[in-house]
């Protein structure tokens, strides 16, 4: 921190000499630098760390968006955040969906991947339909799902009371949807995992599969004795940042509850912390509750690292 | 002929490998090729099914009709009711406008910085670097209520700078730079050092040319994450004159109600950009995907 406040006053006398030192020598320390690293580190503080202290700031605060002052209630903020239960539910649904899709999106893009590589001749087409829904944007995701989700002659339940599986209940839209939330999450965003796979099978060379092949192994054991533990790396990449990302669900929850899905409107954590802020005005305690989804996220993290990273030892 | 007739003992006395190599078809790999056929068309239904909706007349787009995978009557209804109303297209302006300020932003300022991080000593530079990327591991929706703030404080609420700005700062991107950076070999930069040649022309000049695929490819993905931003936009770009096509799209045309084939010809178009992109730049996305992803 201390070189940051002193980097301007020094930065005018390093505008004579930096062509004359530094081209001869990249090494020797001088200004010049700076003024490379300047402007993105100007647009980061002013736009990340600022909001980040102004943040943890405000949680000690009673501001609200109405503008009235603002005064210091110290922990307030933070001992009502531990004793709101709905701030609780809204941090369990958010694990809940987390539990739920991480492992179809970390299994397909694996299977998916797996298949793609062995079919290569439809390589083009394989990989234009798993990877294109991620390119599409949210709105247009929930628009088409929550089409085909209707109850009466929608798509989906069209084909399921069809085939003898809806019947009057409709499930796939009725009661809790939070099943819908993540099939349409898996069809989104599982390119993503199945790229990442294509690529880190793409990297293995053929001869390793050569003394199997002289022995007779077949497609399964191959798979699961060596395919599996080469593409351990890539699975612990997946892994967390599929966690990460399924934690931080707001966009599509929030579209589809408004598209009239039969989800309970405060129930995923980004979208209380937005009501508390933006809807209810509390931008004190909604700057508490993103203090801990942060540290939350931090934490998995950590301690997913921390846990697959010892096991690939 | 000879040469006919000499390849096939050659093959045989090769092991096996070769001989599957060479596209032998067996029953495995036809299953195969069918389950991924299969997977990859049950994958596009969606789009199948938008699609067909989108040429549908309202009346039989509408719910409790039968289903008809191809319109009975092909219309353009849909879209000719989207297109009068024209917001569509202000969405899409507006999206275009920010991205493209983010995407080129984000090249200039990152390419920048991580040239100074790669080849230049400076006092602070590793806790500045430090300091950056740990950002990387900031979720930026915990942010969004004090970027508010600070943005609303700047009078940049409903501004393209509003929208774009905050999105510019991608931490991520100075790594994998300055890691690609890295790695090119100091020898390059000799020569041009030996002319005389300031930072700046070492840069554009030798760095640059020998840097496309992955500027390239961080050019691609801030694209498409700009283009596909919906939470900040959502917040900040409330006026209906500045919103981005996500959030018009989610937030105006869920209004539209019960006319499934106008809301279906939405989301073609709304999707449309973005698949072009992506057709267009298919061979940069994916080996963008795996440099991004593997290099974390």
């Amino acid at each position: 921190m201390t070189t940051d406040i002193k980097a301007p006053d020094q930065a005018p006398t390093a505008e004579q000499p930096p062509s004359r030192t530094t081209a001869r020598a990249p090494k020797r320390r001088s200004w010049t630098g700076l003024w490379f690293v300047l402007p993105f580190t100007a647009v980061y503080a002013v736009f990340l760390l600022w909001p980040m202290v102004l943040g943890l700031y405000y949680s000690f605060t009673d501001k609200s968006l109405t503008g009235r002052p603002v005064s210091w209630i110290g922990l307030a903020n933070w001992a009502e955040a531990f004793a709101d239960e709905k701030a609780w539910d809204s941090l369990w649904n958010t694990a809940w969906f987390t539990i739920l899709s991480t492992p179809p999106l970390v299994i397909l893009g694996l299977v998916f991947a797996l298949l793609a590589h062995r079919a290569r001749k439809m390589g083009w087409f394989l990989r234009l339909s798993f990877f294109a829904p991620f390119v599409i944007p949210v709105s247009v995701v929930t628009m088409i799902w929550v089409w085909m989700y209707q109850p009466d002659g929608g798509l989906i339940n069209h084909y399921l009371a069809e085939w003898g599986l809806g019947g009057d209940r409709l499930w796939i839209f009725q009661e809790d949807a939070m099943g819908s939330v993540v099939i349409t999450t898996v069809w989104w965003t599982m390119g993503f995992n199945f790229l990442l796979y294509l690529a880190a099978l793409q990297t293995i060379p053929p001869e390793v599969y050569e003394a199997a092949d002289i022995d007779g192994a077949n497609w399964l054991q191959k798979l699961w004795s060596i395919t599996l533990p080469l593409l351990r790396r890539t699975t612990v990449l997946v892994i967390v940042l599929q966690m990460i990302a399924s934690l931080r669900i707001f966009d599509q929850y929030y579209l589809m509850a408004g598209g009239g899905m039969n989800l309970s409107p405060e129930n995923v954590f980004i979208q209380y912390m937005y009501n508390s802020g933006f809807v209810g005005f509390r931008v004190g305690y909604a700057s508490a509750l993103s203090y801990i989804l942060f540290v939350f996220i931090l934490l998995i993290a950590f301690v997913q690292l921390r846990l697959l990273s010892r096991k690939e030892d | 002929m000879t040469t006919v007739q000499e390849r096939p003992p050659a093959s045989e006395s090769k092991p096996r490998t070769i001989a599957r190599k060479r596209g032998r078809i067996t029953a495995g790999g036809a299953l195969v090729y069918f389950a991924a056929f299969f997977l990859a068309l049950l994958w596009l239904v969606p789009f199948l099914w938008a699609l067909s909706t989108s040429f549908k007349a309202e009346t039989e787009a509408s719910l409790g009709q039968p289903i008809h995978w191809l319109p009975q009557d092909w219309s353009l209804e849909g879209y000719r009711v989207l297109f009068e109303r024209g917001d569509h297209v202000t969405w899409m302006l507006n999206s275009t406008v920010v991205s493209t300020i983010v995407t080129v932003l984000t090249l200039a300022l990152c390419v920048l910085a991580a040239y100074g991080f790669s080849r230049l000593d400076f006092p602070g530079k590793k806790v500045v670097y430090g300091v950056i990327v740990a950002g990387i591991m900031i979720p930026p929706q915990a942010l969004i209520i004090p970027l508010f703030d600070v943005v609303s404080d700047l009078k940049m609420v409903d501004t393209y700078w509003g929208l774009a700005l905050p999105q510019v700062v991608a931490p991520v991107m100075i790594f994998i730079l300055k890691r690609f950076f890295d790695a090119i070999p100091r020898d390059y930069e000799e020569a041009a050092t030996l002319d005389g040649a300031n930072h700046l022309r070492i840069l554009w000049s030798v760095i640059l040319p020998l840097s496309g695929p992955i500027l390239a490819a961080v050019g691609i993905f801030t694209f498409i994450g700009s283009w596909n931003n919906f939470l900040w936009p959502l917040l900040v770009g409330n006026d209906p004159s500045i919103m981005t096509l996500p959030v018009g799209l989610g937030v105006v045309a869920g209004g539209y109600g019960l006319l499934y084939a106008q809301n279906m010809a939405a989301a073609v178009l709304g999707a449309l950009p973005l698949l072009i992109v992506f057709m267009l730049f298919q061979k940069q996305i994916v080996k963008g995907v795996a440099g991004v992803g593997l290099s974390r």
